[in-house]
């Protein structure tokens, strides 16, 4: 009894460190869809693209880092609980 | 970690990479152990003082190759600071340059086969971040006063939405500190595990052609990935302290 408590919980671990990796599907949306839009930007105004990379990238580190803490959250299951 | 290595298959384990020891046989480890993490930091902060150094010891009007490295990198950062902080943040520019050249030369350190990735260490990577929000939190209360609070009252948004705006103002100011530092540690520590995992599968023979071109391309991809990264803890850096110096209006 004790033993298939113990098994349940570490199927729960694994299939919630599975689930979690989804949010990552979201943050490759966000950062696509700013590159996509910066690449659209950038060739109907090319003269003011170099200008905009710092603001591109810092795009990208904000969707980035939400896609980031699904991933940390998967770690967390996986090593820590 | 041994039992985890047999449980899944791999003969090398993924994140045993990532583990902490003792350069010189202690088993425990205490803050004044000298363990890998303290290694590849040294080497790091050698190598950063080798390159400024001695690169720009035999100064040249037609540089040298690490001359004009050291020139290069000095005056990106420069015009980065200038352009994101304005005028105002120029002055925090060698703790920005410093934070920059740390992180980068870590991540390229990591890259070497068998090294360490000290910035893949969360412990690392937060102490960075939280120097920075610290900093940036203190400075931003002396240089505007109690008026730095005025930052999470919205302005230019409607007198009724701005008590729910300023709420979320609060929250994401305060995440600042974890994602700036678990976005870096996080990138690199995946990138790193992704390149264990494929490489294990390099055992069977048939697949391990395939195998060792996708790791090849995955370390290109990941040498991105460190200057990248790079890059935008140092942008963000600048961002925070535009906060700082600047006020909301700029």
């Amino acid at each position: 009894m004790e033993g298939e408590v113990a098994q349940l919980a570490l199927m729960g671990k694994y299939i919630g460190a599975g689930l979690a990796t989804i949010g990552l599907g979201g943050a490759g949306i966000g950062v696509g869809h700013i590159a996509g839009n910066f690449l659209a930007g950038a060739l109907r105004n090319p003269s003011a693209a170099p200008a905009q990379m710092a603001n591109f990238f810092v795009g990208v580190a904000f969707a980035e880092a939400l896609g980031i803490f699904s991933f940390l959250i998967a770690l967390l299951l996986m090593f820590a609980v | 970690m041994a039992t985890e290595a047999e449980s899944t298959g791999f003969a090398i384990h993924p994140m045993d990479q990532f583990v902490v020891k003792p350069l010189f046989g202690q088993n425990n480890i205490e803050w004044y152990t000298v363990t890998n993490v303290t290694m590849w930091m040294a080497i790091a902060v050698l190598a950063i003082t080798a390159l400024l150094v001695w690169g720009t010891s035999k100064r040249a009007v037609v540089p040298s190759r690490s001359q004009s490295i050291a020139e290069l990198l000095y005056g990106f950062i420069y015009k980065m600071v200038e352009d994101v902080t304005g005028h105002e943040g120029v002055k925090y520019f060698p703790y920005v340059m410093t934070l920059f050249l740390f992180i980068l030369t870590s991540n390229l350190l990591g890259l070497l086969p068998m090294s360490f990735t000290t910035t893949s260490h969360v412990a690392v990577t937060v102490v960075l971040a939280l120097a920075v929000f610290l900093g940036v939190t203190i400075l931003g209360f002396v240089k505007n006063g109690i008026g730095f609070l005025g930052m999470f009252w919205v302005t230019s948004a409607p007198v009724a939405v701005r008590p729910v705006l300023a709420v979320i103002e609060v929250i994401s100011y305060f995440v600042r500190p974890v994602s700036h530092s678990i976005r870096l540690a996080g990138n690199l520590m995946a990138g790193h595990a992704v390149i264990k995992v494929i490489a294990g599968f390099a055992s069977l023979a048939v697949v391990s052609p395939i195998v060792i071109g996708a790791v090849t391309a995955i370390y290109g991809l990941e040498l991105l990935v460190a200057v990248v990264q790079a890059y935008v803890f140092t942008i963000l850096t600048c961002v925070y302290l535009r906060d700082a110096v600047g006020g909301a209006h700029h």
